[in-house]
Order: structure tokens, then sequence, then C-alpha cells
């Protein structure tokens, strides 16, 4: 008892050895922790280069080249009618002579070797300016008008070398500038770079983004009621289950070749369509929204069926005046989940050929139509530079909606989930 | 008057019914006020609007089918119809053009043919959408007038609505079963055709992968069906190149956000690694096509190896592993928590470091768990579509070189079923073929992960 006393004795076991090898092991328990911090680093890194490198690019995809362009109306005998519809009004300028009036004071103001870069559609702008105000026929403005795709890659430093001193001295000169174009919102796909607006995929994945929503949605939460509340426990129910859970790791181009052997067979007129788009993703999204709602409907505590039940209530009445109520926003946040995932996929669409060349926004459910990640896939084929602001630009765009829609997801869950 | 106007008077016909037999409900109880109804007036109103709107929707879906033929026929047999190229493109783009303005979704016709044929359009439509909207009436006030009718005191409403709500209930969780039927049906339905035309043996054996949708289908030749080099582009970029970056990069990161990491920056990291999972794939594919592609192969040939491609394996394989990232990172994240405390604190109290405790008791306790979130992430990489699409090559070639262009079965779907090959060629046929070669062998990896996870939890409960 008394040797263990002594403070040289006190661990017999610290031998220098020992202390060598317990240095040891610490340094590994350092080198194994730093491997950690470095992986959640690299994964983080790599996100953020991903993010930022979308996010240089896509600034300069909302600029696009413009010449600045003094038109003095007071010399033109343009008029319009006022009653008539925006597109209507923009003809009857076109064939008055507007394009030949804004050529001519381009010529004016740039001179020739400039004018010929002005790009062939540059009137519409002042076409739109003029139906949006017509007191701007009756004197002198300043238009900034885009440039042709030449003069926008000259500027930017490559493309034909010839154009790159003129693309420069007019840059010098305060006429030639990127500036923010507003119209990549609102205008839709083009061959121009130019020209090309992101509102008709926009409005596209919008109509789809609807189909899938008013299939899926109501089927996804019937199902999982269904499952969770009323299901007896024999050979069919777990028929369901099994196929639910194997759609859900489907992969999704799979869900491409359903939609291509199936649905374009059964509406081979609705080709490339947001209805047959919408069919197919919302197949896609089912599997997600019953997983996630039988999840949300397992939490709601047995306590509130029993009393509802107690109090005579039927089987239908608990589930649909009680359960479900309590079980709302967990199943809302998976089917916003479920949405942002549909909204951003690409390969199922592909398949069944919602990539055609749209150059005007869809009206409906059943006109040709393309949708976001389409488009960014289909410009990014494009070698343009201005294709490539572009794609990044579009990409922006798809970010932003996903990053909303998850953001919403998270307000939910946070406002609403009742933890029991 | 399109589909909305339809869907509107549906609608507005159900609720009208509704309103009227919770009426007459409420008449039946007012009358008689010391009567116990069998059923509550609501629910005889929503009995009635059922029996309204259920016949409606039916006749809308027959009459929706039909219509469309029935209009282009009449138009057809109009006589501005004879001067129509009998057949092919021109043909159906005129009819196209004529029916956009019809419809009012153009303002004018390009072709001259076409003008002649918008009146035709306009009217059989007009013929069209008035027949149906009779037809949609008739149905709607028969089907609830007949339930009108037997709205009575006695009458249990109740039960009736609600065996109709379990039907339907029933019928929404059997789209899942009709889903997984139609996806097997129509893979099996295709891939038979094309087994008839090429041989099994040939494609699942073969090394020659070259489809020309261009040559005869009735005689394809089976040499080029070879899929062996698609299922090893597959496996290299999917499960090889992928799973090199995503094991270890998502297994550290768990391991260091559950047992390292203190709560805030776990709290400020994980949504972030989320966040991967969350970009679309058609981003990662732009991103690895555009800068990580490029890269490689410049960093290749500066290191003097002149056969680098642009289109490398390396490049998809390294994109897609930061895509699997969190879904490594997630299971490896839920396994090794469902592990005993008692297990981590018993290795704790012997004098073992953390890092001992994770390699030697968690890691080893949480394998099975861990291995089938591997399993379920290499399945994910095997069927991703856009990243190979965009990043890696459409020509097949049977080699371990990263750096060089490789081809996956998704980017051979795609590229065959995009093209412009007809339903009846072998090579459009392939598509299905390897459908569902993947269809199966995403199916095998899911059964068998899930089935691992759930024997490793029972283990531990």
């Amino acid at each position: 008892m008394s040797e263990r006393s002594t403070p040289a004795k006190l661990a017999p076991t610290r031998t220098p050895a020992f202390e060598a090898r317990l240095k040891k092991r610490y340094a590994a328990e350092m080198r194994f922790k730093y491997a950690g911090m470095s992986a959640v680093l690299v994964s983080v890194a790599v996100l953020l280069f991903l993010l930022v490198s979308m996010a240089t690019d896509g600034i300069a995809g909302f600029q696009r080249a413009e010449l600045r362009v003094p038109v003095d109306f007071s010399a033109t005998s343009l008029s319009i009618n006022p009653s008539l519809a925006e597109n209507a009004q923009i003809r009857s300028l076109e064939g008055q002579g507007l394009p030949d009036i804004v050529a001519f004071a381009a010529q004016q103001a740039l001179g020739e070797e400039a004018a010929n870069e002005l790009n062939s559609e540059a009137w519409r702008t002042v076409a739109s300016a003029i139906a949006a105000d017509p007191a701007v026929m009756s004197g002198k403005r300043d238009f900034w008008l885009p440039a042709s795709e030449d003069l926008a890659s000259a500027l930017s430093g490559d493309g034909k070398a010839a154009l790159q001193p003129l693309a420069q001295q007019l840059a010098a000169n305060g006429k030639l500038d990127e500036r923010f174009d507003p119209g990549f919102m609102l205008r839709s796909d083009a061959t121009d770079p130019q020209l090309a607006g992101i509102w008709g995929a926009l409005k596209g994945s919008i109509l789809t983004m609807v189909v899938t929503l008013a299939l899926a949605f109501p089927i996804g939460v019937l199902a999982a009621l269904y499952l969770e509340e009323y299901a007896p426990k024999n050979r069919w129910t777990e028929i369901i289950e099994v196929s639910i859970n194997n759609l859900a790791a489907v992969p999704s181009i799979i869900f491409g070749l359903l939609g291509l052997a199936v649905f374009l067979t059964l509406f081979p007129n609705f080709r490339s369509a947001p209805i047959i788009g919408g069919m197919t993703l919302a197949l896609m999204t089912m599997p997600v929204i019953v997983i996630s709602g039988r999840n949300a409907i397992k939490a709601v505590p047995p306590s509130i069926r029993d009393g509802a039940l107690a109090i005579g209530a039927s089987r239908i009445q608990v589930v649909f005046d009680h359960v479900l109520p309590l079980a709302l926003p967990g199943i809302l946040t998976g089917t916003i989940i479920g949405m942002a995932r549909a909204l951003g996929e690409t390969a199922p669409l592909l398949l069944i050929g919602m990539r055609a060349f749209v150059s005007t926004p869809p009206g409906g459910f059943t006109d040709n139509a393309t949708v976001l990640p389409m488009q960014i896939f289909l410009w990014s084929d494009e070698i343009d530079r201005g294709f490539v602001e572009r794609t990044s630009a579009a990409i922006i765009v798809l970010l932003a909606f996903l990053l909303l829609m998850n953001g919403l997801a998270i307000y939910l869950r946070n406002r609403f989930e009742k933890r029991w | 008057m399109g589909t909305a106007t339809f869907l509107l008077l549906v609608i507005g016909l159900g609720l009208a019914w509704w309103l009227v037999a919770r009426g007459r409900a409420w008449g039946f109880q007012r009358s008689n006020p010391g009567r116990r109804m069998a059923a509550l007036p609501s629910q005889h109103g929503w009995f009635v609007a059922i029996w309204t709107v259920a016949p409606m929707l039916l006749v809308l879906a027959v009459w929706g089918s039909l219509a469309a033929p029935l209009v282009e026929q009449s138009v057809l047999q109009s006589p501005a119809a004879a001067d129509l190229p009998a057949f092919g493109m021109q043909r159906e783009a005129i009819l196209g053009e004529a029916r956009a303005v019809a419809s009012g979704r153009a303002d004018a016709v390009f072709q001259p043919t076409a003008g002649a044929l918008v009146e035709p359009y306009r009217s059989a439509q007009l013929t069209a959408n008035l027949v149906g909207f009779a037809l949609l009436l008739i149905a709607g006030l028969i089907g609830g007038g007949l339930a009108f009718l037997r709205v009575k005191p006695d009458f249990r409403a109740r039960s009736h609505v609600e065996r109709f709500m379990m039907g339907v209930l029933l019928l929404a969780s059997m789209v899942a079963i009709l889903t997984t039927l139609g996806i097997f049906g129509s893979l099996v339905f295709e891939t038979a055709r094309f087994f008839g035309m090429v041989s099994p043996l040939d494609f699942l054996f073969g090394t020659q992968w070259n489809p020309d949708p261009m040559s005869n289908a009735a005689t394809p030749d089976g040499s080029r069906y070879g899929a062996i080099p698609l299922f090893w582009g597959t496996i290299f970029i999917g499960a090889i190149i992928a799973m090199v970056v995503a094991i270890p990069l998502g297994l550290l990161s768990a391991i260091y956000l559950t047992q390292y990491a203190p709560p805030r920056l776990r709290s400020w990291v994980k949504p972030l690694l989320e966040m991967l999972a969350g970009v679309p794939t058609v981003v990662y594919g732009y991103f690895a096509a555009l800068t990580v592609a490029p890269a490689i192969r410049d960093a290749a040939l500066a290191m003097g190896m002149s056969n680098a491609s642009s289109e490398s394996a390396l490049a998809a394989g390294l994109v897609m592993g930061v895509m699997i990232i969190p879904f490594v990172s997630s299971m490896a994240d839920d396994s090794i928590a469902a592990v005993p405390q008692a297990m981590r604190d018993g290795s704790l109290a012997l004098g073992a470091t953390t890092n001992e405790t994770i390699r030697k008791v968690l890691v080893p306790a949480a394998l099975p768990g861990i291995v089938a979130g591997v399993m379920l992430a290499v399945s994910r990489a095997i069927g991703e579509t856009m990243i190979v699409v965009m990043a890696a090559s459409t020509a097949a070639s049977l080699t371990a070189n990263p750096l060089e262009a490789m081809t996956t079965v998704t980017v051979q779907i795609v590229a065959l079923l995009t093209g412009e090959g007809s339903f009846d060629h072998p090579a459009t046929l392939a598509a299905f073929a390897l459908g569902f070669v993947l269809f199966l062998v995403t199916l095998a990896l899911n059964f068998i992960a899930l089935r691992v996870v759930k024997r490793f939890r029972e283990a531990y409960e």
C-alpha cells in the first residue's frame, strides 16, 4: 500500500515505451480528426466553387451588349392604334417602316460599320417602347439597343478579331456597353444569345409542375392515408408497400421510358406538352409524397384517433377531420421537397421529347413546351460564348427557385410541425 | 371554350347539387324536429355531389379522347382538305398550323393551304364543344337527379359516401402498383421485341457496341449490339470512380460531424452538405462538361499523356462522386447513430481514444448499414443520367484508362431514343433492353440494401 503512495511508482505502467505509444495514439487521433475535417472542407469547398463559378458566369448572362442609338421621331410619320393588342401594334409599326428608321438612326449616330452590327431585331425594343408609351414618338429619344452576336462576343474579347477594335472604340465612346437585360426573364428561346430569354422555359416548368402537383399530391396523400390508417395487414397491402418503396428507388430515366412507351402511345399528339411531362414526373414524385406523408401521419398520436372515435366519429371522419389536418404540415414539407426534385429533373423529359426549340411561351397544358433544366441542357450544347453565360444565368434562376422551395419547406417544418 | 370551361361546369353543377340536396335534407329535419335523421345534411349533399361529378368526369374523359379525332375527320372531309398532301410531315404541319390558329394559339398562318382549313377547323371544334357541353350537362343532371330522389330522412347517405371514399383511397394506393406494372410491362414487352431481333447472348456478352439506326431493320446485325462496354463504362464511372470520391469523403464527413464537430458547426455544415444532393443533376453535368473535363484534359496533357479525352470517364465520375457524398454521409450518419451508446461508452471507458473507438467499435458495428448505404449510392450513381449525358462520351470503349472517353447505359438510352430511329428498329428497342437491365440491377441493389439495413436494425433492438 505504502509503495503506491510514492510518486515515482504512482503509475508503474507508464514506461517510456508506453509514453511513446501514447504519443503515437494521440497523433493518430489528431490525424484522424483532421482527415475528417478536411473531408468536410473539401465537400463544402466543391459546393462553394460550383456556386461561385455559376454566379460569376451567370451575372454576365443577365447582361447583354447594347448600343446607344438616339432615334429622332420628329421627321417620321408613325402612327399607332392604341386599342390594338401589343403584338398587333408592333406588327403595324414594322409595316410602317420602323426597322428602317432605326437602322437609319443607327447609321447617323454610330457610322456605317457599327450600324451593321446592330441586332436585326433591335427595332423591336423601340417598337415595344412606343407601344408602352405613344408619347415617345413625338420627339427624340436615346435607346439602348441590342448589338449583334458578333459585336457582343468582340466586346467580351473573343469572336471575330476584325470586330474587336470597333468594339473597343465604341465602348470607349460610351456607345457600347454591357447592360443589365431585364428582358432575359421575359423572352423565350432564340438562336441568337443576345435575344434569348428564359420565360418560355420557366412557364413550361410552371405548367408542368402544376400538372405534377395536381396528380401527385392527391394520389400520394390518399395512398398514404389508406396505407397508414385503413389498410388491412394482408398480401395486397404488402405488394402496395413494396412497389411504392421500389418506385422511390427506380432511376428517373426509367420513368422516361415508361412515359415514352405508355403516355406517348396513348396521346401521340401531345409530344413535348406539359401535360405528358407533368404526368411522367407525377409518377416519379408520388412515392416521395407517400413515404413522407406516411411518416407525418404516423407521428400523429393515437390518442387523437381514440378521442374522436370515442365521441362517435366514423373512421372516415376520424381521418379526414382530425388526423389529416394535424399531419398536413409534414405532408406539405415532403410534397415541396418532392416537387423541388421534379423541378430539377431532366432525364425523363429528355426521353419523352420535351426538348423542342420553343420560341414562344406555351399557352396551355397541351402546347409544345420545354422546361428550365431542359433549356439549360439545350443551351449547354451551344458553343457560343453568349450562350455559356446565358446557361449560367438560367442555372441561377433554377437554383433560386429550388432554394425558395426548400426554404419554404424548412419554414413550414419549423413553424407548423408539432412534436407530440 | 376549352377544358377549363368543362371543368368549371363539372364543379359548378356538383356544387349546385350539393347545395340543393343539403337544403332538402335540412328541410326534412326542420319539418320533423323530433326525429333523428340517418345522416347529416351535408352528407346527403356529398352523396348527390358524388353522383353528379363522377358520371360527368367519365363523360369528359370519353369525350375528351374522342373529340380530337372526330374533329380532324370532319375537317378532312371538308372541300378545303382536298389540297392537302396525302401523308407525311408537311400534312401534319399544315393541320397543326390550322389547329393552332383555330384555337387561338397563333395569330396567322404561314402556309396558304392551312389558311383554308382554319374555318372548317373552327366550326368543327365549335360543334364538338357544344355537343360535349350538352352531353356533360345531361350526365350531371341525370346522375345528380337520380341520387337526389334517394335523399330521404332515413336514407343512410353517410355509409354510401364513406364506402365511396374508401374506394377512392384504395384506388389511389393502387396507382403505385399500376405504375410498377406499367414500367415492368413496357420494359419487358419492348425488350422481348428486341430479343426477337437480336440474340440475348449477343447483347449480354458481346464486346462491340455500335448500333446503326439507319441500317435495315429486317436484318439486324447482332454483333453490333454487344453491351459489355456499356456495362463496364457504367460500373467504372458510377461504381468505381464515383465511389472512390464519395466513400472516403462521405464517411469521413459523417464521422467528423457526428463525433468531433461542435453542435454549432454541425448545424451549419449539415444543411450545406445536403445542398449538394439538392443541386439538379443538369447543373452538375454542365459543371462537369464545362469546368472539370477541360481542366482534367489540360492537366493530363501537361503531364505528357497524349490520349486524354475531353469527355473522359474521370470528369463524369468525379462530379458524380461529389453528388453522391450526401447520400453516403447521411446513411453512414444513421447507421453510426444506431449503434448503442453503451458500446461506445464501454470502449471509451477502457481507455481507447475517440479515433480507436470509431475505427475498432463504431464502424465495425455499423458496417452493415454503411455497406447498405454504399449500395444505395451505387444504384443511384449507375442510374444517373444527366451528368454522363453531358460529360461522358457516346462512343463505347472497353478500357481501364480513366482519361479515355467511355459511355454508360444511360447515355446510350438517351442517345438511341432521341435520335431519328423508328420504334420498330432494334437500335431503338435496344434502349428498352438497356433500361430493363438498369431497372433490374437497381432493384436488386436496393432490395439487398434494405434487407441488410433491416437485419442490422433488428440486431440492436
